[in-house]
């Protein structure tokens, strides 16, 4: 009761700070796009994948980071709400149908006749606003097909059981186009439609106050909406007796189960969810690039994700982002960098190393030659991060902070509110 | 008032093989409320693994069982939780990386039912609930003497202390018996003694305490009634004073050892 009257007072001045502090944050996030616009539209582009990458890091965190679950496999859920957007928002689905008329014409003729001649002609195409929620859904239900076969394994077994799973989808991917031709197999698919709000086309000119607004940039704001949405569940749902729930079950299974939590379905509600952020965002790439194919889902997607959440700080969301923002943007940093610098570099070192004999001379500018190339600089970069990483912040860049160091606990507020 | 002699946990007939090894056989406990129950004896005598089977850990292969009259399945661990038995563990075992309020919070979980919408939204509903969970388990940390540490990680906490905040946890979630496993194990003769203090509040504040102990002293010194166990049987049942004359217990237990 006394604490009901000190408590607000001591937190207006740090509540308007935070209040100030958003706004900030708000007003850069929005005219971020039109600095990088200066440097080209790759630039936007560059950026608008980070923001993929960061919703899947914060679905990944939710399985990794918060339950504990080491989901190898994750870039599966990224898939299927890729190919829900290419099955519900392109001509591919008549494809589906004419394959159908092709191999079983009872069926297909009694389908065509179901869906109508305009979809057996045109395809399906829902609008945004069915496609993410359904990517999300359809994803969260495969969450829990392929969580629940892993539900007694830990450790190595899932990962290795998920790492199956994940290339099991991809690979069906790549052939579920015989004998009804579902995903065109390695192909891919064609035509997405991009993102339309109404008669709103992002793939129409639009500007704002005479200055031209790219498409790139459109889908920048779209996708800083989701991620804020997707930060928004996954702190609320952090601060809950279910993100509760998950760390307890990360921490001691069988304390978790022996306090009476039903550790399967918490489980299960965790590969849920992360699968939803996961599907979402894979809805989202498709309707941006207007192609899928199953090559972008492969395990090294799925550990470069992993890898975000590790490197960023398991289970902290703003670490999480982080670690997504590093590791999307340092492969297109290199790409723009590296051949800048390539000649002065080698030239420097033509210098540096002219005292040697003429073989090792060449020998080494050839292999630094080879070295200064953005791809093999990538994984070289890679690498050594995630080492000096893991050797020098065990727990990630920006691990969650340490509780407990001075006494704030409820008894120093309590006794800050006798005190008063 | 609940009848000072009215049974709140009757297990009768319990057996357990693991492969070629009888650990339990035909063990049977009646706890009344407001005791505290001991259940001693030697190293290997099957004692955490009874309390294993009853607290749905282990499934038994034959065995009846009842909670306050009614009975119940110790089929899964979460089941018994809501059922109302909670327990601690020999080898403590707290989610380490979580602060000792958060743990006690965790406690509430079986009690509350915020679902996913309701911690999204921020209904009233879920707002009230997550302030009582935290009130409740703020008083919890008080009750059992560690809320100095509420914020601190448990890990970080002293043995004695995260022993408390195991028994803290467990009465989160309102139980009708707490089941203790060896919780004086490792503590030291003060330890030890606040431990004591604590579970007989607890007592006095009507809960019913199932002990599992090795320090003989502090059973015969703490327990209403003790059951004996020997090579998974049950081998002694009565008032501690009486089985400590018991001649089975002394020859298997207490004899020749100068306890």
């Amino acid at each position: 009761m006394m604490e009901s009257t000190i408590t607000p007072l001591a937190g207006r001045p740090s509540q308007k700070k935070a209040y100030f502090g958003m706004v900030l944050a708000a007003l850069a996030l929005f005219i971020l796009p039109f600095v990088a616009g200066l440097a080209g539209n790759s630039w936007i582009r560059i950026l608008d994948f980070a923001l993929l990458y960061i919703m899947l890091a914060l679905g990944l965190n939710i399985v990794v980071g918060f339950a504990g679950l080491l989901d190898l496999g994750y870039i599966a859920f990224y898939a299927v709400g890729a190919y829900t957007a290419a099955l519900l928002a392109s001509p591919q689905f008549a494809t589906v149908l004419q394959s159908f008329v092709d191999q079983y014409p009872s069926v297909g003729n009694f389908l065509v006749h179901l869906f109508g001649p305009d979809i057996a002609k045109n395809g399906i195409h829902l609008s945004v606003w069915l496609i993410v929620p359904l990517a999300g859904l359809l994803a969260a239900t495969f969450g829990v097909i392929l969580g629940t076969p892993t539900l007694k394994l830990r450790g190595d077994y899932l990962a290795i059981v998920t790492l199956g799973f994940g290339e099991i989808i991809r690979i069906f991917l790549n052939n579920l186009n015989a004998p009804i031709n579902l995903t065109n197999g390695p192909q891919g698919v064609d035509d997405i439609d991009p993102v339309a709000f109404g008669s709103f086309k992002f793939n129409l000119p639009h500007s704002l106050f005479g200055h031209p607004v790219p498409e790139v940039q459109l889908y920048y704001y779209l996708f800083l909406a989701l991620v804020v949405m997707i930060i928004f569940f996954t702190i609320r749902l952090q601060n809950s007796r279910i993100g509760r729930a998950w760390v307890a079950i990360r921490e001691d299974e069988i304390a978790a189960k022996s306090m009476g939590i039903n550790t399967r379905n918490i489980k299960l509600l965790a590969f849920a969810m992360g699968a939803s952020f996961g599907g979402i965002s894979g809805a989202m790439f498709a309707a941006f690039q207007g192609f899928v194919s199953p090559e972008s889902f492969g395990l090294t997607e799925s550990i470069v994700i992993l890898s975000m959440v590790v490197l960023g700080g398991m289970g902290h969301i703003p670490g999480v982002v982080l670690g997504a923002i590093l590791l999307s943007a340092l492969p297109e940093v290199l790409r723009h960098a590296v051949p800048a610098m390539r000649l002065p570099v080698l030239d420097v070192a033509d210098k540096l190393t002219s005292f040697f004999p003429p073989a090792v001379h060449s020998t080494i500018l050839n292999i630094l030659g080879n070295i200064l190339e953005p791809e093999v600089l990538r994984s070289l970069i890679f690498g050594l991060a995630m080492v000096l990483v893991m050797l020098n912040r065990p727990s990630g860049l920006w691990p969650a902070p340490e509780h407990g160091r001075g006494l704030h606990g409820i008894k120093a507020k309590r006794s800050a509110a006798e005190g008063a | 008032m609940p009848q000072p002699n009215d049974v709140i946990l009757a297990i009768k007939g319990v057996s357990k093989r693991f492969g070629g090894l009888q650990a339990l056989s035909d063990v049977g406990i009646s706890i009344r409320r407001g005791q505290i129950y001991g259940l001693i004896g030697p190293n290997g005598a099957g004692k955490t693994t009874f309390f294993n089977v009853i607290t749905g850990l282990y499934q038994a292969d034959t065995g009846t069982f009842e909670l306050d009259g009614k009975p119940y399945s110790p089929s899964a661990p979460h089941e018994v939780a809501k059922a109302g038995i909670a327990r601690t563990f020999q080898n403590i075992r707290l989610f380490g990386e979580m602060t000792a309020l958060e743990n006690v919070m965790v406690g509430r979980h079986v009690r509350t039912r915020t679902g996913v919408i309701g911690a999204v939204l921020h209904t009233s509903s879920a707002r009230a609930e997550e302030a009582a969970i935290r009130l409740r388990a703020e008083e919890l940390l008080e009750y059992v003497g560690v809320a100095q540490y509420a914020d601190f990680r448990a890990r970080t906490l002293s043995y004695g202390d995260q022993r408390r905040l195991e028994i803290a946890r467990a009465l989160a979630t309102d139980p009708q018996l707490l089941a203790l496993d060896e919780p004086a194990a490792g503590m030291n003769a003060t330890e030890k003694t606040g431990l004591r203090g604590l579970l007989e509040s607890i007592s006095r504040d009507g809960r019913t305490i199932l002990l599992i102990e090795h320090d003989v002293k502090l059973v015969m010194g703490l327990c209403n009634r003790v059951t004996v166990l020997d090579y998974g049987r049950a081998i002694a049942e009565g008032a501690p004073a009486d089985v400590q004359k018991n001649p089975a217990v002394i020859e298997a237990y207490l004899g020749g050892g100068g306890h």
